[in-house]
């Protein structure tokens, strides 16, 4: 209702479609992301086996006949697991970013709306975690929770929220002043209606962007975290991959090289996404970024 | 400064011999008789740092190598294991195998300028190592007596036949001591520590922490004219891949153990200025497995472990996951230990039978294919023992069982294996030489102890194995105990305790100029007083 009407043109359909695709390298990061999103879905199609059977000999370079992209130390075929980890890269991507959105919206929320001492501990609260290294604190938090899929998603949205709840927290101070805000203090609704129903979605655009960049970031973590060795042993993740093949770098190219590959691509394909994005829901902001 | 250079030299002069070597004509080229002269200094990797040299206080394995050129023990042994005099010139075992006695050198010299007699064997054995060496320990309580007959005569009076009491005099086993230095006070404060006293042909310099261990050449070495290097330089390299250039680049001219990573291998050995060997590591004789938690179903079910033992590729294993390191094990006792009994039950690579035993055990496949789902817990101990995982967890799987692999850190897999928290793991022991060192601990009924790592933490129990065991450790006949010791084996294979996988081998890379490194059945650990280098 009152969000609705502040800014009409955001709402239709084909202004954001137009506004994002004046962006050609969002158009071209959005495609890319189909295809990787479709590649997860029907990996199962595409690699009836596991990524971890032994398909192939050992070693097989790429190009060769059972293993297109090479195999791996014990005769794993690279394109399978490429295939299989998009899910799981997606998959951590998304939930842990979902997480992160969750809380840092819901804190962020609570501390705008109410500022005060709430505010203040709130975000007392929040510099508490930005203190600390993301990616240490990421490390400490698989490692004494032993990796498992449930303990990465959590690691990387209790690392990831922070930056959210000072986005929400900033958008809310500053809508709860306005005067649809004051109108319907004075009709009487109650403050989680009004932080639900008229500040929230139109706090929306701004988080949106900073969500769909902080997936890219998710993947990057849990890439680096399974790199490490801190993965979940039984999924097969692209930063397992090229962890497992860093010490035969000098043997087998491509046995890291592939899935690097699909970790620079899927990143900035969502970067690319997260900026269109920002050019269509900002619109003001886009137009001065780029005169 | 001096010798930094030296070093800088020497790496130079290493790389110009590389590309000397590298024709291969000169590599296969028979060893020309070349007079053993002296000079030549050796740089030799030591990883981790050794927390102190002290080879009575500590023998973890570098320290081992380090203290190993300071220290020297009664004996050693060559590459089948049998006695050779070191500090011992001659010894005698009585017919009942209750007496041993030992002649000692009698020109040999702690580093201060004290004579080495009977006094300090029977100080080391009877006092310091009973006191801080576990292993010396267990061996020397057989003891009733150890007496000094005179000043090179040591008499050691056992309660019984103990059949491994010859097995137990090389320097990690059994260091000599100076009792004038540590008799009567806290050996662990001891301030001479810091600067060890040995009878060794080398003696200790300079330790720069992190940095390196500086030994040199003890000119008055009881063998006359030996040693040959003036010098010994352990250095510390913690980073694997720092490692395996220092080998490439020749400013190191050893490694040993697992200083380079097995993926690393095949390349390094095909280097020109280096040597590679297997040898030297017959007293250690390490033994790998999958360790089973023989109380937790279906693993109790001695045929679900021989499935496991049909369904695993253990040449894959040794070929694609150790590069080439390693034989095959057939049994628990490796086949370089004594009373190794080759004629036991074979379990070939079989995925048919595997499921046949599978069936038979009464576990049929379910509406997924999966027969049993079991837990395995990986060894934290680097990138090839992940693979192992893997690789067991596929292979288990064409048979219909499923494995979950999980993992922790080092001091949550011993915590968790030795307090019996776990499905399957990864494992490998030492042999140290004869069944009784290191075979029967972790099989024998009476050392399931909680808590207590590399003990019986399957949890099996067998009398029959029990009692073979003890047997043959109490004779010191050969043949008797070899029938012992070959029954126990055949038991043990039939009822699988563990799944044996490899015998592993160590690769030890050493500079084609030097000579003699590698010698005894304790390889890197001896005391390199042979060592000579080749001057172009």
């Amino acid at each position: 209702m009152t969000a609705a009407v502040i800014t009409p043109s955001r709402r239709k359909g084909s202004g954001f479609w137009r506004a994002f695709a004046r962006n050609k390298g969002a158009v071209l990061g959005l495609v890319f992301l189909l295809l990787v999103v479709l590649m997860a879905i029907f990996a199962d199609v595409l690699f009836p086996t596991s990524p971890w059977d032994m398909t192939a000999a050992p070693f097989e370079p790429p190009f060769s006949e059972d293993a297109l992209l090479g195999s791996d130390t014990l005769g794993r075929d690279i394109a399978a697991g490429i295939a299989h980890g998009a899910r799981v890269s997606l998959l951590i991507g998304l939930t842990s970013t979902a997480v992160a959105v969750l809380i840092g919206v819901c804190l962020g929320a609570v501390s705008g709306f109410y500022g005060g001492w709430v505010d203040d501990a709130v975000m007392r609260f929040t510099e508490l975690f930005q203190t600390i290294p993301n990616f240490v604190l990421a490390v400490v938090l698989v490692a004494i929770f032993t990796p498992s899929l449930t303990s990465i998603v959590l690691a990387i949205a209790i690392v990831s929220w922070p930056p959210l709840a000072r986005l929400a927290r900033g958008e809310f101070m500053s809508l709860r002043s306005r005067e649809f805000v004051q109108a319907a203090v004075t009709t009487g609704q109650s403050n989680l209606t009004i932080i639900w129903r008229q500040i929230l979605p139109n706090s929306l655009s701004p988080i949106i962007v900073s969500a769909s960049l902080m997936v890219a970031t998710a993947i990057l973590l849990e890439s680096s975290l399974s790199f490490l060795g801190l993965g979940d042993p039984n999924l097969m993740s692209w930063g397992y991959m090229v962890g497992a093949a860093r010490t035969v770098i000098r043997q087998a190219w491509w046995m890291s090289f592939f899935p690097g590959i699909a970790i620079l691509l899927t990143v900035l394909a969502l970067n690319l996404v997260g900026e269109g994005l920002n050019d269509a829901l900002n619109p003001k902001l886009a137009r001065k970024g780029r005169a | 400064m001096s010798n930094r250079l030296r070093y800088i030299r020497q790496s130079l002069t290493a790389a110009a011999l590389a590309a000397a070597l590298a024709t291969p004509a000169l590599l296969s080229a028979p060893t020309v008789a070349v007079a053993q002269e002296r000079g030549g200094t050796m740089n030799i990797i030591v990883q981790p740092e050794p927390p102190i040299l002290v080879l009575g206080l500590n023998q973890q394995g570098p320290t081992q190598t380090v203290a190993g050129k300071i220290y020297q023990g009664l004996l050693t042994y060559d590459f089948n294991l049998k006695p050779q005099p070191e500090l011992a010139e001659s010894w005698e075992v009585s017919p009942d195998g209750k007496v041993y006695t030992f002649k000692l050198v009698k020109n040999a010299k702690w580093h201060d300028g004290k004579p080495f007699t009977a006094a300090d064997v029977v100080f080391s054995t009877s006092k310091m190592l009973m006191e801080t060496h576990p292993r010396a320990r267990a061996v020397f309580a057989k003891a009733e007596k150890i007496e000094a007959l005179d000043d090179y005569t040591v008499r050691f009076t056992l309660k019984e036949p103990f059949g491994p009491f010859l097995q137990s005099f090389e320097v990690s086993s059994a260091p000599m001591m100076p009792k004038h230095i540590y008799d009567g006070s806290d050996y662990k404060a001891n301030p001479a520590n810091a600067t060890p006293i040995g009878t060794g042909p080398f003696k200790f310099k300079e330790w720069v922490k992190g940095s390196y261990i500086h030994l040199v050449r003890n000119d008055d070495y009881w063998k006359a004219g030996k040693p040959y290097l003036d010098d010994i330089y352990f250095r510390v390299i913690p980073d694997a891949a720092s490692r395996a250039v220092a080998v490439e680049q020749g400013t190191v001219q050893q490694t040993q153990f697992n200083d380079i990573e097995t993926f690393d291998v095949p390349r390094l050995k095909s280097l020109p200025n280096v040597e590679m060997t297997t040898k030297g590591y017959e007293f250690f004789a390490p033994l790998s497995w999958i360790e089973i938690n023989t109380r937790n179903k279906p693993l109790d079910d001695k045929r679900f472990r021989q499935a496991m033992m049909h369904a695993i590729d253990r040449k894959f294993i040794r070929d694609k996951i150790w590069f080439g390191l390693g034989r095959p094990a057939t049994g628990p006792v490796n086949s370089v230990t004594r009373f190794y009994e080759p004629g036991v039950k074979k379990y070939d690579f079989d995925p048919k039978k595997a499921e046949a035993l599978l069936e038979e055990a009464g576990y049929k496949k379910g509406s997924d294919g999966t027969r049993a789902k079991v837990k395995l817990l990986v060894m934290p101990y680097g990138e090839t023992w992940t693979r192992l995982g893997e690789y067991v967890k596929q292979a288990m799987k064409r048979v219909g069982v499923d494995v979950t692999l999980e993992t922790t850190d080092s001091a949550g897999w011993v915590n968790r294996v030795s307090n019996w928290d776990y499905d399957m793991t990864f494992n490998f022991v030492y042999q140290y030489g004869d069944p009784a060192l290191g075979v029967s601990r972790t099989y024998v009924s009476d050392n399931i102890r909680k808590g207590v790592m590399f003990s019986n933490t399957m949890g099996y129990t067998n009398p029959e194995v029990d009692r073979l065991f003890a047997q043959a450790a109490q004779t010191n006949k050969d043949e008797e105990r070899q029938q012992l010791y070959s029954a126990a084996q055949k038991i043990l294979v039939e009822d699988v305790p563990v799944a044996w996988l490899l015998e592993m081998e160590f690769p030890t890379f050493v500079d084609k100029r030097f000579k003699n490194a590698i010698t005894t059945a304790i390889g890197v650990n001896e005391s390199y007083d042979s060592v000579y280098m080749v001057k172009k």
